[in-house]
C-alpha cells in the first residue's frame, strides 16, 4: 500500500491527552482493532489493550467516550442479513425536487421497513436520482409489496423512481477507515 | 439458516448496547441465564456460520473518515472480473451487483477525502470505466441494526 500512514485523529483522541499521557498511536491502533471486531475471549478489552500498548481501563474509557461522542454509533452484534435469509435487498432511488428532498427523506426514514435512507447528488445525465432508500426483505414479492404500500401511503405516485435489486454480494464487510487492510 | 431460541435472543438483545466493561460476555450471560463460556462459544459459532460479521462497534461514517457510494456500468459478461478488480482496490468494503445499467455498486472508504479521490481515480484508470461518485449529502436513517423478523424468515 503506497498511501501514507494515517495520522491519529486528534479530534477524537484529544480528551485523553488532557488528562493522561495516552499514546496517540495506541488510540489509532485501538480503532483499527475495533473496526475488525472484539476478540471473543473473556476479557476482550484487556486483549485489545495488550495489542495496542494501552491499559484495559484506557481502552474501556476510550470506547465509552467514543460512544458518548457519537463516533461509535452502535456497539453490538453485526448481523449478515443475507445469511439469515434477507435475500431481497432493494435500493429504491427517487428523483425528488430539491426543495422537497429533505422533508421526504425524513418521512421515508421513519417507515419501519426502510433500513437506510439518505440524500446523494444527481449526476446528470447518467444519474437523475437524489434520494435513496434501502429495503432489506425476505423475498422480492414482499419487498415490492412494501414499496407499493409506501408509494400509496406517502403519495409518491408522481415521483420518478427506480428499484435496484441486488442479485449478488461480491464483498460485504465493515468500513475500515483507519486501516488499510 | 436455523437458529435456536438462545441464538435469536442474543441477536435480539445485543445488536446494540453491548456492555462496555471488563467482562462483557459475562454480563450478557447473566441477563440471558446462560454461562459466559456459552455466550462466547455461541458468538464464535455464529461468526463461523457467517450469521455475524463481527461483534463490536460501528463507527459513524461522517466522523470516521471519508466514504462514498460508487457505481460502474460493467459489460454484463465481464461482471465477475470487474467486481474482482474493484474488490482489490484499497478501502472497498461493500460491493454488490444490482439490476440496472449501473450494475456494480460499491462503497469506498479512506482516512480523508483526498486519499479517497486518489483511490477512485486510480481505480477508474484500472477499470477503464467511468465511476459514478455519490457522496452522502444528508443521512436520514443509517442503521442496519433493525429488529430481525424471525416469523417472516421461518
Amino acid at each position: 500500500m503506497n498511501t501514507p500512514a494515517p495520522q491519529p485523529n486528534l479530534q477524537t483522541g484529544n480528551f485523553l491527552f488532557n488528562t493522561e499521557a495516552f499514546s496517540a498511536w495506541g488510540l489509532l491502533r485501538l480503532r483499527q482493532h475495533l473496526e475488525e471486531g472484539l476478540p471473543l475471549t473473556p476479557r476482550p478489552y484487556l486483549e485489545l489493550a495488550q495489542r495496542t500498548g494501552l491499559t484495559e481501563q484506557q481502552v474501556l474509557g476510550a470506547v465509552e467516550h467514543w460512544q458518548q461522542q457519537g463516533l461509535i454509533k452502535r456497539n453490538g452484534l453485526i448481523v449478515k442479513h443475507r445469511t439469515l435469509g434477507y435475500t431481497a435487498n432493494a435500493m429504491v432511488v427517487w428523483d425528488v425536487p430539491d426543495e422537497n428532498v429533505s422533508q421526504l427523506g425524513k418521512t421515508l426514514a421513519a417507515v419501519p421497513f426502510v433500513t437506510l435512507c439518505y440524500q446523494r447528488p444527481r449526476r446528470l445525465p447518467d444519474w437523475p436520482y437524489n434520494l435513496f432508500c434501502m429495503i432489506h426483505g425476505v423475498n422480492r414479492e414482499r419487498v415490492l409489496g412494501q414499496l407499493e404500500q409506501m408509494i400509496e401511503t406517502h403519495d409518491l405516485g408522481d415521483i420518478r423512481h427506480a428499484v435496484l435489486f441486488s442479485n449478488k454480494a461480491y464483498l460485504q464487510r465493515g468500513g475500515r477507515y483507519v486501516s488499510n487492510r | 439458516m436455523r437458529l435456536d431460541t438462545v441464538d435469536k435472543q442474543l441477536i435480539d438483545h445485543y445488536q446494540r448496547n453491548l456492555p462496555v466493561c471488563e467482562r462483557p460476555y459475562l454480563e450478557m450471560a447473566r441477563s440471558l441465564g446462560i454461562s459466559e463460556d456459552e455466550v462466547i462459544s455461541r458468538l464464535s459459532s455464529l461468526q463461523e456460520q457467517q450469521v455475524l460479521s463481527r461483534v463490536g462497534p460501528v463507527f459513524e461514517h461522517s466522523r470516521a473518515g471519508a466514504s462514498l457510494l460508487a457505481a460502474v456500468a460493467a459489460d454484463p459478461t465481464e461482471m465477475d472480473a470487474v467486481a474482482a478488480r474493484i474488490n482489490e482496490a484499497p478501502g472497498v468494503n461493500h460491493n454488490y451487483a444490482r439490476e440496472h445499467p449501473f450494475n456494480l455498486w460499491f462503497v469506498m472508504t479512506a482516512p480523508d477525502e483526498h486519499t479517497l479521490n486518489e483511490r477512485l481515480d486510480e481505480l477508474e484508470q484500472r477499470l477503464k470505466l467511468p465511476i459514478l461518485r455519490l457522496p452522502m449529502v444528508e443521512g436520514y436513517h443509517i442503521d442496519l441494526g433493525f429488529d430481525i423478523d424471525w416469523d417472516a424468515l421461518s
